[in-house]
């Protein structure tokens, strides 16, 4: 197993990791835990991506860009949940919506 | 044998992250996540991008987790999930497998190609990207101030209009916005 699939592997498995979290969490903050689980999966397959294409710096410099993307959603995010909880008094995302049907 | 035995310690983590109930310790498996992952990249050789993951993925982001943990306080109780746990093992299963199948050409012989190093690759030919990212810190900034700010109340422009002098002592301030309201509307009909 060359070192690019256990990267490739990596990032399936991380990315599976981050989904489900996305898909049965309830508490905001463990969502944004999630949504970085994901995103830690994208860098690696990025990077590997540009090792597989012998374009390794393209990969680097597109990984960069996502991890500010990634930090900026991570920073708003975080101050969004402390607004819910202040307001709100939980986290749970099923008690933040205001819609009855 | 030790790219492998990080991959199975960086899911370990994030497994764990997942299933804690404490959400301060979420934060640290997740630090854990992000380190493991450094490493990894640092040997396939991406260097640059380890050092950035390492301080930024491992170091910021966890001590804003900490800071807003520690800010909207620690719930620990087990909710049960929004949808079906076995739908979402299902869905998960799907999209992998589909990513999985996307991802198989990889076997193809790296293509040789004439790189620039990383320097030139930010700062010149993903130049954009790097303006896009100061855009992103800036409107990031703007985004929690906005977010952050504490509400303040809300003065009716009715009042302002009024001069203390012509307000009777007998009428409330809401009162008058609204006779100095009606009396524009009449001007203007």
């Amino acid at each position: 197993m060359t070192p690019l699939h256990v990267a490739a592997t990596g990032a399936l498995v991380l990315l599976g990791i981050g989904l489900y979290g996305l898909l049965a969490l309830r508490n905001l903050i463990k969502v944004i835990i999630a949504l970085q689980i994901m995103v830690k999966g994208v860098v690696l397959a990025l990077v590997a991506a540009g090792s597989i294409s012998g374009q390794i710096n393209l990969g680097q410099s597109l990984a960069v860009t996502l991890i500010v993307a990634d930090t900026i959603v991570a920073v708003v995010g975080l101050a969004l949940a402390v607004q819910v909880r202040r307001r709100f008094g939980s986290l749970d995302v099923q008690e933040l919506s205001t819609l009855r049907g | 044998m030790l790219q492998v035995s990080l991959l199975i310690a960086a899911v370990f983590c994030a497994i764990q992250a997942i299933r804690t109930p404490r959400l301060l310790v979420a934060a640290i498996w997740l630090a854990g996540v992000s380190a493991l992952v450094a490493v990894l990249l640092y040997l396939l050789g991406a260097h640059e991008v380890a050092v950035i993951e390492l301080s930024v993925g491992a170091g910021l982001v966890t001590v804003l987790f900490v800071f807003a943990i520690s800010l909207a306080g620690e719930e620990t109780t087990r909710l049960p999930a929004i949808i079906p746990r076995p739908l979402a093992i299902g869905l998960v299963a799907a999209s992998i497998l589909l990513l999985a199948w996307m991802l198989a050409p990889t076997d193809s012989p790296p293509a040789a190609a004439d790189e620039s190093s990383f320097t030139v690759v930010v700062w010149q030919e993903r130049s954009a990207d790097t303006l896009a990212q100061i855009v992103l810190i800036f409107a990031g900034v703007l985004g929690v101030l906005g977010i952050l700010a504490e509400e303040r109340p809300v003065e009716k422009p009715g009042v302002e209009a009024v001069q203390p002098g012509d307000a009777p002592a007998d009428k409330l301030p809401e009162q008058v916005g609204f006779e100095v309201e009606s009396s524009l509307e009449r001007e203007h009909a």
